[in-house]
């Protein structure tokens, strides 16, 4: 974990009330799946968003405008500069996942299946990957998955794109040895009860700190209190007690 | 050369800041990314006798200039605090320490300070009588004269080492609540804790925390501990250790000038992990700017 600072590249409204940062700084040490939390001015807490990709001094992140503090990153313009602590959160286990690992991701969830695939596809494994939204004006990233050779599945919940239905529904008749997934808490939940494998979930919740001194993000699991900021935010499916 | 020395409660530390407690952990995790040894002392997460989860999530909450925790005391119990915890503390940090004890009955504060009472390393107890965060116990002692002399007079009597006791502002005269321990016994007071709040979430229309209620810390707190200090500092002789939204240099002489002897760094600890040893690096700067060759000539200078 280290906190320096970043210089935003560019911003740009890729779907719907969704945007992406592409920063420079220091990214050594970042793994996918981690999160990083950016200080920003006005705003008492940081705001904790998760790695979509990090590259030699770039470092891409998008985000859904929920709040006043996304709302204020929305507006942020190339150039302005972020103190960003770096390396927070455990991150995925890349090397469970067999030979056909399924990747799904669902909104806000999708960012950090990229650099998970790209890592996966590093190592000449090529995950099929399940992408869900609500509707097609919030569809973003497809292509950047195809780019890297990966089958993509999109789902829809008004059907405007892909799949009508939800990423459960793209997961029926699937093969896959291993999963790792990411979105809204009732999506994890779906996946969990629909998955016919072991895999691995993003859990999100409200921080203090982000790096495991407040306990403000505690959840059960099978073995004992784990700290979804420092001890997740991935969690094993044989361990989660929803 | 400035001297940053200070004595609290008997004991010499190099510098009055302590990172507070539930903010810093056990320190280990504040280890990884600096020497926690310039620290005056650390107080510890929050021990109870027996193993808390806490409250159900969300847990935080930000507000203007702050924030709202309802954590609720989550911590592995005493037994396992003295097994597993203070071990990686110690093999980090050299200086005594200082044990914040919580509880939900005047047994289980006795029970909790007399196990501690045997690690050699705790120099000091802070016993908080404010948690507003947990329900039928914490901060119902802290918000009568009468039980926190009961609680104090209790851990009084298993321990010789020196105790704190930890106000609460969410009481109409926080000076009865001080004299009250220090007609207990207490050899110092620390203050505030935090004070009770509550954030709406518009689209839920309902309260954020899973608690509804949170303890509000930060900034936007410190004037009205800086207030609650310097009354104290009228109403007793004994230490005070002051708290709440201290984030600079400045901060820590405003609070000293007020009456307290030593200062806790709490919420800033969460924005900004390198808080304290930011604070205590520029404190020398600060001294000279403002005159100040001893920090402790200027305790409760501002009466």
């Amino acid at each position: 974990m280290k906190d320096t600072v970043f210089t935003l590249l560019s911003n740009k409204e890729i779907a719907k009330n969704t945007y992406e940062w592409v920063l420079s700084g220091d990214t050594k040490g970042i793994r996918e799946g981690q999160f990083v939390n950016i200080k920003l001015d006005g705003f008492y807490l940081r705001r904790p968003i998760s790695v979509c990709d990090c590259d030699g001094d770039k470092l891409t992140l998008i985000f859904k405008v929920v709040g006043d503090g996304t709302a204020k990153m929305a507006e942020a313009a190339a150039g302005e500069k972020f103190l960003v602590l770096t390396g927070l959160g455990n991150g995925y286990n890349l090397s469970k996942s067999g030979h056909a690992p399924l990747l799904i991701g669902g909104g806000a969830g999708v960012p950090p299946m990229y650099l998970a695939a790209r890592k996966l596809c590093a190592r000449g494994i090529t995950p099929t990957v399940i992408l869900g939204f609500n509707t097609l004006s919030e569809v973003f990233y497809k292509e950047q998955f195809e780019a890297l050779g990966c089958k993509v599945l999109i789902t829809t919940a008004d059907g405007s794109c892909g799949i009508k239905g939800f990423v459960t529904d793209a997961m029926a008749g699937l093969e896959y040895s291993y999963f790792y997934t990411c979105g809204p808490l009732p999506m994890l939940k779906a996946v969990y009860n629909a998955s016919a494998t072991d895999g691995e979930f993003s859990f999100e919740e409200r921080m203090g700190c982000g790096f495991g001194a407040c306990m403000g993000c505690t959840c059960e699991t099978k073995y004992g209190y784990k700290r979804i900021c420092r001890d997740g935010p991935v969690l094993s499916k044989e361990e989660i007690v929803w | 050369m400035v001297n940053t020395k200070i004595n609290l409660c008997g004991t010499e530390i190099d510098n009055p800041v302590i990172p507070a407690s539930g903010t810093f952990g056990f320190g280990y995790e504040f280890a990884a990314l600096y020497d926690i040894n310039v620290l005056g002392t650390l107080s510890f997460k929050g021990t109870t006798l027996n193993p808390r989860f806490g409250n159900p999530t969300p847990r935080i909450a930000e507000c203007p200039s702050g924030m709202l925790n309802a954590v609720g005391l989550q911590n592995p119990g005493v037994d396992k605090v003295i097994s597993t915890e203070l071990p990686k503390l110690f093999k980090v940090f050299d200086k005594p320490v200082m044990a914040n004890v919580s509880g939900f009955s005047l047994e289980e504060y006795v029970e909790t300070v007399r196990r501690l009472d045997t690690v050699e390393r705790i120099g000091w107890f802070e016993v908080n009588i404010s948690c507003p965060n947990v329900h039928g116990g914490g901060m119902s002692f802290g918000t009568s004269p009468e039980m926190a002399e009961r609680v104090t007079r209790a851990v009084r009597d298993v321990t010789k080492k020196p105790i704190i006791i930890k106000l609460s502002p969410n009481v109409t005269d926080i000076t009865a609540i001080a004299k009250a321990c220090e007609a207990g016994g207490a050899d110092g007071v620390s203050l505030i804790n935090t004070l009770l709040g509550m954030k709406i979430d518009l689209k839920k229309r309902k309260p954020l925390l899973a608690n509804k209620t949170g303890g509000h810390s930060g900034p936007a707190i410190k004037p009205v501990a800086v207030r609650m200090v310097y009354q104290v500092y009228d109403a007793v002789k004994i230490p005070i250790v002051g708290m709440g939204g201290i984030a600079s240099a400045e901060d820590v002489l405003e609070f000293m000038l007020a009456g307290a002897t030593a200062v806790e760094v709490g919420a800033e600890n969460l924005v900004n992990p390198y808080a304290c040893r930011d604070i205590i690096a520029a404190l020398p700067e600060a001294m000279e700017k403002y005159g100040i060759k001893n920090l402790t000539e200027i305790i409760g200078g501002a009466h």
